[in-house]
């Protein structure tokens, strides 16, 4: 690499990524943030090696808006192909300022000399000068681009046997933002109704006041909270209002038919952005319909944020993804300029994707703001459950022509599908749920989605196949029942189980197997090395037919057409119920820095879309949200997790790319496939659910 | 003796033991152990999830059975003795497991791990020892994980239940 990254490009005083702490210590400050993923670890990594020093010689400072780089959200599995760049060329800066300074002390050049745990040595010599020897020599407050292109070492130094140091406090106490101590903390609940268009219109605030303990009671429009000197207490007041609540309800939902029905009434925004000239030499032509509903990120630990009002400046401690962007929308949501507010990134519990760590950031703000100490405000289980955002319900419509030898000469793939991508600061408007609610309201951004060619709804609705002629539509919808924002692998989910799916019946049209199939059709190199490795892994067999309820099938996917590579081989047995005996899986994900992280996340990515694809779906009824607590919302559980094996494979030379949604769509394929070849019959709706598989069969 | 106050008028007094210390506290009808915990005891490592019982990361041993103290009262533990992830150097079983996971990663973003490893580590520390099925089985009734480290979980379960029995490492 020779340009310097955008990332650090954009944020180019080294001073903001880098501080040399005291003997033997460097502090590092991404703007990517540990959603429990092990980003800061890989961050570390890369830092270490690029200083010559040993991980544990390295401080991971929060991120934070006053101090840190503005590295946007941490999401879209960018964090090592982005963040990771940036700190790699700053850390090498840093290092090659040392070096300099190192050499002046030392009487010779810089390339004369080499680093080990920081000391810097001429080769052959003993005596050295250390980074910290040198510290009044280093000037950290100058901009990377006026510093020559360093040069990168690379590399990493992960044994296998690395630990995430993020994890040895929170596996013994305290380490969440749910778990942040001060002397005066006050403890703030707000009240959101049963039904996603319900306003509310009144409650009794004085029947609160009178509650000992109870500090403050917020009312401001819609919005309605409470402070008390403890949780347990704001909660009892939080119950007494609900009871006292009146509720207006501005419309009705829509029928629930579990196959999203509600979509044939909603107007799309249609963009038909590739449509290549379709040619007549088509002889077969097959289409099918698949669907996915709206998904709970379901976190395990509820939304939660500390705010603190102090001469008119806003600090706030958020797990939110992007605390830049939180940053810009308080201060808009608030009137006041940027500077006016701090947000300091905290750890919560894993997220995957947009859930309510910045909507709860406001109402932490909005409480704090009537008392004089800092208030963390907690969301409620249920409120967690359905006023997180979803993931966006999709529906895929596919068709393709084949000609007489069996190749695929033309393909048609059109997804309906509400937002993937409501995250605040995208549009023009705030995307934080009670500033809607406010008697001055702040308006939410036009719809829209996440831009190509990452893309929202119609991310990966492009297939990587060579299929001829591609007509590719988007049918952007107004948002739904339910309110949707992003959520892992956005679209990928539903449109490569689409695709994959599709790509299983062809070839059983064709008469052929399904892999020797998706190779006739595929050129790209990586693509089929991890085809042909997951093959091999998972010891396929052209030619077992399935049936009498085994079955086993394929997914592959590039997450995004830009990402990491991935296929799977699922392998399924259905009786009553669907038991998932293997997943095996194949990644190319370029450059690996942390080997067990990654690993992590694939597995983590196979068993959390094994849940959405078998068992989840976030319904409603006429009286509102149909998922207010965990018997509502079932996810795999302990004695259905399939066994997993996953090959990864990293061609030389080949640079990092994001892995840690790009199992997702491939896992549901392949799920889907097995269920198919081990019952010749498929099912095109998630979850696929013993109910759906008997309809199927009956059908 | 750690002495807490009195919440309210119907507050009554509960002694109980908390990783060995004797603790006199001052409570409320129905106040759940959790809350004590957390915001008496500033013991954050028992973590709040759902608060009715589901998903488990409130879990910590009475009297050595694991027990969701989200909706466990605490006069319903009063004379107890109480462990939780912080009293795992006073009980050899749960810094067992504990080192286990730290040594496999068994974690993301550790949420609900200390609820797991303090059931693991009360149905490991039982004698005689429950074999596989039946820790599943209480797994998949008191425990949730979102980010899917359940293959970790499972593979720490079998390292713990190939060691010879007692042993704390």
């Amino acid at each position: 690499m020779s340009e310097c990254p955008a990332n650090l490009k954009a944020n180019p005083v080294l001073s903001r990524w880098l501080r040399l702490d005291d003997q033997p210590r460097v502090g590092i400050r991404s703007g990517k943030v540990e959603l429990g993923q092990g980003a800061t670890t890989a961050l570390a990594m890369i830092a270490a090696t690029e200083l010559g020093l040993e991980l544990d010689q390295i401080d991971i400072m929060a991120a934070d808006t006053a101090h840190g780089p503005d590295e946007g959200y941490t999401a879209g599995s960018f964090s090592i192909e982005h963040g990771g760049a940036a700190m790699r060329w700053a850390a090498a800066q840093l290092r090659e300022l040392a070096a300099q300074a190192a050499a002046h002390v030392l009487g010779t050049t810089p390339d004369q000399l080499v680093v080990e745990a920081g000391q810097f040595r001429r080769q052959g010599h003993n005596e050295g000068v250390s980074y910290w020897q040198l510290r009044d020599r280093i000037n950290l407050d100058v901009s990377a681009l006026d510093l020559p292109a360093p040069v990168l070492h690379g590399g990493t130094i992960d044994d296998g046997h690395l630990q995430r140091p993020d994890l040895v406090g929170k596996l013994s106490g305290a380490g969440f933002i749910q778990d942040m101590m001060f002397p005066d903390l006050l403890h703030g609940r707000v009240l959101r109704p049963d039904h996603p268009q319900d306003r509310l219109l009144a409650c009794d605030e004085a029947a609160v006041k009178g509650i000992e303990g109870v500090v403050a009671v917020v009312r401001d429009g819609h919005f309605a909270g409470v402070v008390a000197q403890t949780d347990e207490t704001a909660l009892a007041a939080l119950a007494v209002l609900r009871k006292s609540a009146q509720w207006q309800r501005q419309t009705e939902l829509p029928p629930d038919d579990g196959l999203n029905g509600w979509m044939d009434r909603a107007t799309p925004l249609s963009t038909c952005f590739l449509d290549e000239p379709q040619p007549e030499t088509a002889t077969h032509t097959h289409q099918a319909r698949y669907s996915r509903p709206f998904i709970a990120h379901a976190s395990i630990g509820p939304a939660c944020a500390v705010a603190h009002w102090h001469d008119g400046q806003l600090q706030v401690w958020s797990h939110s993804q992007g605390i830049y962007p939180l940053r810009r929308q308080l201060a808009r949501t608030f009137g006041l300029d940027a500077e006016s507010v701090n947000v300091t990134h905290a750890h919560g519990a894993g997220c995957y994707g947009h859930n309510g760590a910045d909507d709860v950031a406001l109402d932490a703000a909005l409480l704090a703001r009537a008392v004089k100490a800092p208030v963390m405000c907690l969301w409620t289980r249920a409120d967690e459950l359905s006023w997180s955002p979803f993931g966006a319900a999709m529906r895929m419509e596919l068709s393709a022509g084949l000609d007489e030898s069996g190749q695929i000469v033309a393909w048609n793939h059109a997804v309906w599908s509400p937002t993937h991508l409501a995250r605040p600061g995208f549009g023009d408007g705030v995307n934080l749920l009670a500033a809607g609610d406010l008697a001055q309201p702040h308006p939410r951004p036009p719809l829209a989605d996440a831009p190509r060619p990452q893309g929202g709804g119609d991310r990966n609705a492009v297939p990587l196949y060579d299929v001829g002629a591609r007509k590719i539509t988007h049918h952007l919808l107004p948002q739904g029942p339910l309110r949707s924002s992003a959520m892992r692998a956005l679209g990928a989910h539903g449109n490569v189980f689409a695709i994959e799916s599709f790509m299983d019946e062809l070839a059983m049209l064709a008469g052929r197997d399904p892999i020797a199939f998706r190779l006739a059709h595929l050129s790209e190199p990586r693509a089929r090395g991890v085809i042909g490795a997951v093959a091999k892994a998972a010891q396929w067999d052209a030619q077992d037919q399935g049936g009498e309820g085994h079955g086993r099938g394929l997914g592959f996917a590039r997450y995004k057409n830009l990402g990491a590579y991935c296929a799977v081989v699922a392998e399924v047995e259905v009786s009553e119920t669907v038991r998932l005996v293997k997943v095996t899986a194949a990644v190319d994900a370029g450059e690996v820095i942390h080997r067990d992280g990654l690993m992590n996340q694939i597995e983590g990515g196979i068993i959390q879309a094994a849940s959405w694809t078998l068992k989840e779906a976030a319904g409603w009824t006429q009286d509102g949200f149909k998922t207010r607590s965990w018997a509502d919302y079932p996810i795999l559980n302990f004695s259905e997790i399939p066994a997993i094996e996953i090959v990864l494979l990293a061609p030389e030379g080949a640079a990092s790319l994001g892995g840690g949604e790009c199992a997702a769509g491939p896992v549901a394929a392949a799920i889907g496939n097995a269920i198919a070849h081990a019952l010749g019959v498929r099912v095109r709706d998630m979850p696929l659910t013993p109910e759906r598989i008997t309809q199927a069969i009956h059908a | 003796m750690v002495t807490t106050q009195a919440t309210g008028p119907d507050a009554q007094s509960r002694h109980l033991t908390i990783n060995g210390t004797a603790v006199n506290l001052s409570v409320d009808g129905d106040t759940p152990l959790l809350s004590v915990l957390r915001e008496r005891m500033d013991l954050k490592g028992s973590r709040i999830g759902c608060t009715e019982g589901y998903c488990g990361a409130c879990t910590v041993l009475v009297d050595g059975k694991p027990v969701q103290s989200c909706n466990t009262p605490v006069w319903s533990v009063a004379g107890k003795t109480v462990t939780t992830i912080e009293g795992a150097d006073r009980h050899p079983v749960l810094a067992g497991v504990q080192k286990m996971f730290v040594e496999l990663q068994a974690a993301q973003c550790g949420y609900c791990t200390n609820g797991i490893m303090m059931t693991l580590a009360g149905l490991l520390a039982q004698s005689p020892r429950p074999d596989r099925a039946h820790i599943l089985a209480h797994l998949d009734e008191r425990h949730l994980c979102r980010c899917g480290v359940h293959v970790r979980v499972l593979k720490a379960i079998d390292r713990l239940l190939a060691q010879p029995e007692g042993a704390s490492a």
